[in-house]
């Protein structure tokens, strides 16, 4: 059996038919919607972020593969209770593993970034690193991109 | 090593699977004549080196030729031994090794002619590809026939390569662009073709398949219709080629073109056919070597059809072993090809009805052999990476007809699109795979 069966780890099999935090958060700070165009999908992120300058909600929405909702639970998940200046961290932490820089991505090894590999099997599969760091480029914007309030 | 010049001719002499790709008609074994007769599938697998590897453990099951076709030996080693003997720059050439490259590629274009059945050697026109072929026409024919308000009618099943060509001449000269719908089944009605025609339109563009959903549209009417109206036609023969026999002249059209890759071919050649009338009154696509008659600062004037539309160094092994390519096919015949891929999708249909969740999309009359389809609750990607995994290699996507895509409501399919190649066994390992998926995702 193949590497790519690996892709779909129990837990990323498990986060595709019960993604979290998939939803449009009505009252959202911060929000952006991308797309992959190698498949015709679309993703938003919509970041509640509290006066303290913290992510007090996160939530994603869209039509996208199991690879991408996966990663998009997980980091919806990871990203409550950080700064923007701690959610870019993650996002770097995140693409060490996708792009497969072990070195990297061992050398900050903590308990958070040990739910990320869950993921790792990305790496080994370029065109689906699209699909894993739909989400995460999409909150990167998210982040740049305050809301304008009316 | 000398070699006498008749031995180019060989290939030709000879004919035929098993040496028509080779110039010197040595290096490939002489098939049994029964190869023809009935259609042996081993035997032709056995001609496709790629198809011998194993994937993932599984035996390679290649679902993918609408996106480009595998190539046989005959043609790998006519390109092989085209840059190990004949290789040199073409045309104006005094030494022996260009005269036999510029004897090959004018070999290779008549093989083209006589394929298409077009009337005239230099109505064939060598390009990049269909992409770069449609492009030639918009532009060029554009340039010469078409002015603000004049109308180009094109399907809501295009390719993006038969979209966006009119998109930027649209952008450029301000011609008009009409869609004949699609329907549910993937078919464009034919009346809504013709009600679409009309005072202003000049040119309909149109596939003969669609990439996406195999949906064989019907051409000759549609061409008769057009003419009617006074319009020219190009028909986008991109998945048709190899499939079904093409005669240009009953079908009368004024342009068509096609890729070399998804003909067994290499990539990086295709042709344009064009009517000589048409292709004379237009102006050059692109300016430079090989396509003058004699220039100076003040004036140039272009070289007779075809080098006018061929400027530059052309991907000149390519060409001959199109050539190559033309030969197996011709060889096996596009009937027998046909008919065995036209099995092979109804097996398919057939076995794939059976999954629960999986809907297959498109479900035109006449087919080609692309088997489109979605799975309720799983993403086309998913499918495609654990068909893989199985040593399953389809598409999933929009195949870069996202129009259509978005008339269907479906961001993305699963297609399985089959060739002369393929076998029931394949068949049966896409099920088998299919059901695989079902049991990961939906149980």
């Amino acid at each position: 059996m193949s590497d790519s069966v690996e892709l779909y780890s129990k837990a990323v099999l498990d986060f595709g038919r019960h993604p979290r935090n998939r939803r449009v958060i009505a009252a959202c700070s911060h929000s952006a919607q991308s797309d992959n165009p190698s498949c015709g999908d679309e993703l938003s992120v919509s970041l509640r972020i509290d006066q303290n300058d913290v992510i007090c909600e996160a939530a994603f929405d869209g039509r996208s593969c199991v690879l991408a909702t996966a990663s998009a639970s997980l980091m919806t998940e990871l990203l409550v209770g950080k700064t923007p200046a701690q959610a870019k961290m993650l996002f770097h932490r995140f693409h060490a593993l996708a792009s497969g820089d072990k070195e990297e991505f061992d050398d900050g090894m903590d308990v958070e970034s040990a739910r990320l590999t869950v993921l790792s099997g990305v790496h080994a599969y370029p065109v689906r690193m699209r699909c894993a760091t739909l989400a995460w480029n999409t909150m990167l914007a998210a982040l740049e991109n305050e809301r304008t309030q009316r | 090593m000398k070699v006498a010049p008749e031995e180019i001719e060989r290939p030709d002499a000879l004919g035929g699977i098993g040496n028509s790709g080779s110039v010197s008609g040595c290096q490939s074994p002489i098939r049994r004549a029964d190869h023809v007769s009935f259609y042996d599938v081993e035997g032709i697998r056995a001609d496709f080196p790629i198809l011998q590897q194993p994937m993932h453990g599984y035996p390679l099951a290649y679902l993918d030729s609408a996106a480009s076709a595998q190539k046989p030996f005959q043609v790998i080693e006519a390109e092989h031994a085209f840059y190990a003997r004949d290789y040199a720059n073409i045309h104006r050439g005094f030494y022996v090794l260009s005269q036999r490259a510029t004897e090959l590629y004018d070999q290779a274009r008549r093989k083209a002619q006589a394929f298409l059945n077009a009337r005239q050697e230099h109505e064939i026109v060598f390009t990049r590809g269909t992409t770069d072929a449609i492009n030639l026409v918009a532009a060029s024919f554009g340039e010469a026939f078409l002015k603000e308000g004049d109308e180009v009618l094109l399907t809501g099943l295009e390719h993006h390569s038969n979209i966006v060509p009119w998109q930027l001449l649209r952008a450029k000269k301000g011609i008009v662009l009409k869609v004949a719908p699609v329907n549910e089944t993937g078919e464009v009605p034919l009346d809504e073709f013709i009600r679409l025609l009309g005072p202003r339109t000049r040119l309909a563009a149109f596939a003969h398949v669609s990439n996406v959903l195999g949906t064989v549209l019907p051409i000759a009417e549609m061409i008769r219709a057009a003419h009617k109206a006074g319009a020219k036609v190009l028909v986008d023969a991109a998945q048709s080629v190899a499939h079904t026999e093409i005669d240009v002249q009953a079908l009368d059209c004024d342009f068509l073109a096609f890729s070399g890759h998804k003909l067994y071919g290499p990539t990086g050649i295709g042709v344009l056919y064009g009517k000589e009338e048409l292709l004379d009154a237009m102006p050059p696509y692109q300016g430079g070597g090989d396509m003058i008659a004699s220039v100076s600062f003040e004036r140039t004037t272009y070289a007779p059809l075809p080098a006018k539309f061929e400027a530059g160094t052309p991907p000149i092994a390519q060409a001959v072993a199109l050539g190559a390519a033309i030969d197996y096919v011709t060889a096996l015949g596009l009937e027998p090809i046909g008919a065995h891929e036209a099995g092979l999708l109804a097996y398919a249909t057939e076995r794939l009805s059976a999954i629960k969740p999986l809907t297959i999309v498109g479900t035109a009359p006449k087919k080609a052999s692309v088997l489109s389809f979605v799975m309720d609750g799983v993403h086309p990607h998913d499918i495609a990476q654990v068909l893989d995994s199985r040593g399953v290699a389809v598409r999933a996507g929009h195949h870069c007809a996202q129009p259509l895509m978005a008339r269907l409501g479906l961001p993305a399919t699963v297609r399985a699109s089959f060739g002369l190649y393929n076998t029931t066994a394949e068949v049966d390992a896409l099920t088998e795979a299919l059901e695989a998926v079902e049991v990961m995702f939906l149980r």
